[in-house]
């Protein structure tokens, strides 16, 4: 009895070990190729908020973390610096806590003095056929950010039409735009309020 | 010969995974809602499903049956590591659509309900090529869901193909029909319950049909049964 159980016990750890061995063959043949990949793939996206010419392959490293959860609904948050033209721009994630289905996660280009250069939406789980139109692939409407600069907090312009503000809401669907609206606005507020982000020292942890 | 052609009709048909022995409803469900995704999802299964056929067979003559339910957990849970791993590394734009639905393959019952009910018996040959069938019947309901909630709830066909196939099957995208709004309840995940439903209820009025004209055939009498009563 003892002897079959130990055999049996035997056996499944010797399967365990050569699963564990397969795997872990696998990840070190395949690990350097899928950090090269995601680096190229965050790069991309980041590109894509900035204006079509900029280059700056150190974008990934001047990467600077805030703890402002009123201004990013994250904390901590991550924003990239760089230069276009002759000011500093911020490249900063930041989440829209008050979605219709939870929280918009959303990568917005802006300028040191509050101008919207692009914004993406990352994530959401909005409604299919309605709220996720927030998506560049669904609905332009995400493009109509660019240009776009916050002057204060009550500022009237920042808001959907329905609100009396500057931007388009979708049929059937109006807390998901206000909410997309509210979070550039709240990051471009704070960005504009803190020309100190232009001097402080870069460096993230590792994720 | 013969066992193949019995495979062929149990997977894609008789026992298929999706209609008649209905395992694998998550993955089913969660990713049919357009084409894209559940060739995406289907091709994933049917590849796992093949594959860890093919390794439980080769290692079923050495594997106790005692403890056969927990090697085919680590068996079937490190080939789609392996799997997964291997497509975040090489085919980068097919991962970052069909990502978060690898790790869901794990989760289908099929593939262990294969493992136990077909590879633990059979030479490795005809076990993946079981894996294959039916993995190839799975996807052909799956697609069959996507493409019919995708035309519903979204007037189009292979919208996104672009993200597993490439740039170049941006062409393949089909626009049915423009709509203000769209029957949205076919996305939602309630649409994808009753679509199964229908599909499960088209396939039984065939399955019934066939009989009925079976017997048929057979006895004369049955016939003038069938006949009286449609009449």
């Amino acid at each position: 009895m003892l002897k079959f159980v130990s055999k049996n016990a035997l056996l499944l750890g010797l399967a365990a070990v050569g699963c564990v061995a397969v795997i872990a063959g696998v990840n070190q043949l395949t690990a350097p190729r899928i950090s090269a990949q995601s680096q190229a793939q965050k790069l991309k996206v980041l590109k894509e908020v900035l204006p079509a010419d900029h280059q700056d392959d150190a974008l990934l490293a001047h990467c600077l973390q805030l703890n402002a959860v009123e201004a990013f609904g994250v904390s901590p948050s991550r924003m990239y610096r760089t230069q276009v033209g002759q000011s500093a721009v911020y490249v900063t994630e930041t989440v829209a806590p008050d979605g219709y289905s939870g929280n918009i996660s959303l990568l917005a280009a802006i300028r040191a003095d509050g101008t919207v250069l692009g914004v993406r939406t990352l994530a959401h789980k909005e409604t299919p056929g309605l709220g996720d139109k927030i998506e560049i692939k669904r609905h332009p409407w995400i493009l109509s950010f660019a240009g776009k600069a916050v002057e204060s907090s009550d500022d009237k312009r920042w808001a959907v039409k329905k609100d009396g503000g500057e931007f388009d809401q979708f049929t059937g669907a109006t807390i998901t735009p206000r909410a997309v609206v509210g979070a550039v606005k709240r990051a471009a507020l704070y960005i504009k309020a803190h020309p100190e982000l232009a001097a402080m020292a870069t460096g993230c942890s590792e994720t | 010969m013969q066992q193949y052609q019995e495979i062929i009709r149990n997977g894609l048909w008789q026992n298929n995974p999706g209609l008649v022995q209905l395992l694998g409803l998550c993955p089913l469900l969660a990713t049919s809602s357009s084409l894209t995704n559940a060739l995406g999802l289907g091709f994933a299964t049917m590849l796992v499903l093949a594959a860890t056929n093919g390794v439980i067979s080769l290692f079923r003559q050495h594997i106790p049956n005692e403890i056969r339910i927990p090697v085919f957990v680590m068996i079937i849970a490190s080939v789609v590591t392996a799997i997964e791993l291997l497509m975040h590394a090489y085919t980068f734009a097919l991962y970052q659509s069909l990502g978060i639905f690898i790790p869901l393959i794990v989760t289908n019952c099929i593939v262990i309900g294969r493992a136990e009910a077909f590879a633990s018996k059979n030479a490795v040959l005809p076990s993946i090529f079981d894996g294959l069938m039916m993995g190839t019947g799975f996807c052909a309901v799956l697609a069959t869901l996507g493409a019919i909630r995708e035309i519903l709830g979204q007037g189009t066909l292979f919208d996104g193909a672009d993200l597993l196939l490439g740039p170049w099957a941006t062409v393949l995208k089909i626009e049915l029909y423009q709509a203000d709004s769209h029957f949205l309840l076919a996305i939602l995940p309630p649409g994808a319950f009753l679509v199964l439903g229908c599909l499960i209820a088209a396939k039984n009025a065939i399955e019934a049909r066939r009989k009925a004209r079976q017997q048929q055939n057979t006895s004369i009498q049955r016939a003038r049964v069938t006949q009286v009563s449609s009449s």
